[in-house]
């Protein structure tokens, strides 16, 4: 086996799953919120990068579930239940959620907060503990988390990284 | 993609006519503003994805000067003008006099940050207002807003209303050139017109292509 760190990426509207010594990523979140689900004894952890607050918004007949936070978080804890992790082992770091502009329209202004209010009902809909978050703000984030360390790196371009 | 429709490469060539009247204008008023030449590339019209779109951008986590604005009326949609920081700075020190302007963050920019704005209400307003002659489309800009970040943080903004509709978006991209010092030409900046899916329709049929 290699000993170097392979970084899975996720990408807008989508999801992955990383195991230690695996990290896993997701670069350039404005309004959207990246949710990190794991499981930090089998060190196994889920990411999506949510775009939308409510599936009930897609307008589309195939859904892309990692697009909604609903659909999203529901589909990673089903990947996870997948990978042998119990639900109730699952907690959940978040971050995103930004407000980039000061304008739009009256919907997609609030679109940041209205992600993080609605990632934050569907976690506690399947009581999944928050264990740490870096929300709202006006900065973009990219964030990496370590499967086995449970630590999530937050950058932004002020400042820098932080870890949470 | 459920646009109830098929977007064809004769679709496509109507886009990047509107692309070119469009960015055409802009650089007219842009090197009018900045008394020197300003070149433009034939645009790129294509339908990409939400990742892509952020390539095309420069690169999801690339730190760009983005200026963004909402279109409404007839045709909805968004544009942006995305920058380098480089030739963001070039600009500001230009319009403002200030050759010692350095790019800090968006709260400290000050003069250049409305120097920016100005631009992007200068260049969108031509853009605008041509491609709404050739359309005979009533298109209303709203006033701009300019934010220093990564490519992806800004970008994904503008895409959320078309999220509702897509995972793909049909991007209309201009490239902006100056001439520099000797003659060479670098990159000015970007312009991306991005309909809403629910316009493609509206675009199409007000230019016989439906």
């Amino acid at each position: 086996m290699y000993t170097t760190k392979t970084v899975i990426r996720v990408g807008i509207a989508d999801m992955n799953i990383a195991k230690a010594p695996q990290t896993i990523r997701t670069s350039g979140l404005g309004s959207c919120v990246g949710v990190v689900l794991y499981d930090s004894t089998k060190k196994i952890a889920g990411m999506v990068h949510v775009m939308l607050p409510d599936s009930q918004l897609g307008k589309t007949a195939q859904l892309n579930v990692a697009k909604f936070a609903d659909t999203g978080i529901h589909a990673m804890i089903e990947m996870l239940k997948a990978q042998g992790v119990r639900p109730f082992s699952i907690k959940a770091k978040i971050a995103g959620g930004a407000q980039m502009f000061q304008f739009g329209s009256n919907d997609t202004i609030r679109i940041g907060p209205r992600n993080i209010e609605a990632v934050k009902q569907e976690l506690k809909r399947y009581s999944i503990q928050i264990t740490a978050e870096d929300t709202g703000g006006s900065s973009g984030r990219t964030i990496e988390f370590d499967p086995e360390t449970s630590i999530l790196h937050v950058r932004t371009v002020n400042a820098g990284t932080r870890e949470i | 993609m459920n646009t109830n429709y098929d977007i064809t490469e004769m679709h496509l060539d109507v886009l990047k006519e509107i692309g070119n009247i469009g960015a055409a204008h802009a650089a007219t008023s842009l090197s009018q503003l900045l008394g020197h030449k300003i070149d433009m590339r034939v645009p790129n019209v294509a339908l990409v994805t939400f990742d892509e779109m952020f390539e095309l951008a420069g690169g999801n986590e690339e730190i760009v000067a983005g200026i963004f604005l909402r279109i409404e009326g007839d045709l909805t949609g968004s544009m942006f003008f995305v920058q380098t920081i480089e030739s963001a700075t070039q600009f500001i020190r230009k319009l403002t006099g200030d050759t010692e302007f350095e790019f800090t963050a968006v709260e400290e920019l000050g003069l250049g940050a409305s120097a920016l704005q100005e631009l992007g209400n200068i260049l969108s307003g031509s853009y605008l207002s041509a491609l709404s002659d050739f359309t005979s489309l009533k298109i209303y800009p709203t006033v701009p807003s300019l934010c220093v970040d990564m490519v992806g943080a800004i970008v994904s903004f503008g895409l959320i209303e078309i999220s509702q509709y897509s995972d793909e978006v049909i991007v209309i991209e201009t490239e902006i050139l100056q001439e520099g010092e000797q003659g060479i030409s670098s990159v000015a900046g970007h312009f991306f017109l991005l309909p809403d899916p629910p316009s493609y329709r509206t675009i199409f049929s007000s230019l016989g292509v439906l």
